[in-house]
């Protein structure tokens, strides 16, 4: 193995391997792409029911009486807006705007906050936040304790009901729920990234493999599937859902992205206001759309050269087959003169650029493929 | 994974059957397993002529575009139309309907150049997730 990095694994690796996914490196991670396959896992997700190990996902609590001024300071979306139990989705900018992550804050207590965040970008958050840290903050990485596990499809709430028999209520959309079961915390939120109904769980790194076997075993009353990042990709790009590191980075803002609700320029002062607020004002060069392909091609995928007539306007961020429209789809950041819907465009393909046009998003409409 | 004993093998992951001078190509289960659902086929040009490693056509799965590279030198005679409508076919019948391309092969001897199936066994058994070839 000379010359092969080492892989970080997740509490669930042996349980991967176990049920023979296919294991890929990701940003250093050792995860599953698959188990049966992405187009199957994506529908079974659309119609019915997957599971999905997102332990690689990092875990920061902020507590104490000065949490919410200083991640409102840290933040683009309003954290006054979240009461006990609410959750929103919000950007990390630095000083120029850019994106350093996304992620999602949960109100955990009055006082007490609990961020998740992109694994590739652990590090650098924890760092980038803890450098502006406040005084009476008490702000910790527990990344290394947690496991997350998504339970997403259609099916979900009956999972719920079925697993907990009426024990505890379902958190609605973007509430989180704070489980102690045997001394053990849980956290289950209404939230994901495939665009329906489902539910994210955090737990302790020693309770991972029970809690994935408890649900696959629950979740086979509904035809629950193991799913990997393949589908985890193709579902979120249907919903338009951005990647951090393909359709978001340092050189993009949440405003060109055409994520602006997320952003509260309302509030006094965050890192990136200015140039963002500049930006809103003087208009953006540029906007993230998706596309659609026309007809029969190869799938787009990120890198790809985006013509307009003879002219190389931008390249993909992301790409791939839809397996729920059966095309190929993608998203780029267009200049804003051809940003429109309906507008056609053509992506090059090795060497020979086959017919898209730009859609409204998202570009499936999450909850109406139920089986 | 089924590696059939009555086909040749290329390290890149293709098989050839070979009846006189007449060649069919695909790619091995494993590799088809490693590739993951194919979703493209973009089939190589019939008549074209290649040399034994050039590269003929593309096969894509939902994750990534792979080179497939010809077994041996010769004429291409034919290329499997059904894999435009029905890529998958590749997934599910890798050496029967999941056929690529013909060929007409001209350098006869090069077939020693290729893996027998026991070789090919030896080679994927210790290779299995590397990401090489296919």
């Amino acid at each position: 193995m000379s010359g092969a990095p080492i892989l970080k694994q997740t509490p669930l690796h042996d349980e991967h391997v176990r049920l023979g996914a296919k294991m890929v490196d990701f940003g250093g991670w050792s995860m599953p792409v698959q188990y049966s396959g992405i187009i199957d896992e994506h529908h079974a997700v659309r119609s019915k029911l997957g599971i999905f190990d997102i332990s690689h996902m990092g875990q920061f609590f902020a507590e104490g009486p000065g949490a919410l001024a200083w991640l409102n300071s840290l933040l683009t979306n309003n954290v006054e807006r979240l009461s006990v139990g609410e959750c929103q989705y919000t950007f990390l900018l630095n000083d120029a705007g850019g994106v350093i992550d996304d992620l999602i804050v949960y109100r955990i207590g009055e006082q007490n906050y609990l961020l998740v965040v992109n694994a590739a970008k652990i590090d650098e958050d924890f760092a980038w936040m803890k450098s502006h840290l406040a005084p009476d903050v008490v702000f910790e990485n527990r990344s290394d304790d947690h496991a997350g596990l998504a339970v997403q499809g259609p099916r979900s709430a009956l999972l719920f009901d079925a697993f907990f028999q009426g024990k505890y209520s379902r958190p609605a959309r973007n509430e989180i729920l704070r489980l102690e079961i045997d001394g053990d915390t849980y956290y289950i939120a209404r939230t994901g990234y495939t665009g329906e109904d489902g539910f994210e769980v955090f737990c302790p790194a020693n309770r991972a493999v029970k809690s994935w076997n408890d649900i696959l075993r629950k979740g086979s009353e509904f035809e629950i599937k193991p799913c990997g990042l393949g589908a985890r990709d193709t579902l979120r790009l249907e919903m338009c859902y951005p990647l951090n590191g393909s359709d978001l980075s340092p050189e993009t803002t949440p405003i060109e992205a055409g994520l602006s609700i997320f952003v509260d320029l309302n509030k006094p002062k965050f890192i990136g206001k200015d140039a963002l607020a500049k930006q809103k004002q003087e208009g953006v060069k540029r906007r993230l759309v998706p596309f659609k392909m026309v007809g029969a091609c190869p799938p787009p995928r990120s890198h790809y050269a985006v013509y307009k007539g003879d002219r190389k306007i931008t390249e993909t961020t992301s790409g791939s087959l839809s397996p729920t429209l059966k095309i190929g789809i993608g998203m780029a950041y267009i200049p804003t003169e051809f940003a429109r819907i309906n507008e056609q465009i053509e992506i090059e393909i090795r060497g020979k650029r086959f017919p898209a046009v730009i859609e409204k998003k998202p570009l499936h409409r999450a909850g109406t493929t139920s089986a | 994974m089924n590696v059939p004993d009555d086909l040749q093998y290329a390290s890149t992951h293709e098989w050839l059957r070979l009846d006189g001078a007449d060649g069919i190509v695909g790619i091995s289960d494993h590799a088809q397993a490693e590739l993951t659902d194919v979703v493209y086929v973009e089939l190589p040009k019939v008549g074209a002529q290649v040399a034994a490693g050039q590269q003929v056509c593309v096969v894509e799965s939902v994750k990534a575009a792979s080179d497939i590279y010809s077994p041996i030198s010769g004429t291409i005679t034919a290329a499997n139309e059904a894999l435009s409508s029905n890529p998958a076919l590749i997934n599910t019948d890798p050496y029967g309907e999941g056929w690529i391309f013909k060929i007409k092969v001209e350098a006869g001897e090069e077939i020693e150049e290729l893996k027998s199936p026991v070789q090919y066994r030896e080679l994927i058994g210790g290779s299995s997730g590397s990401g090489e070839g296919v």
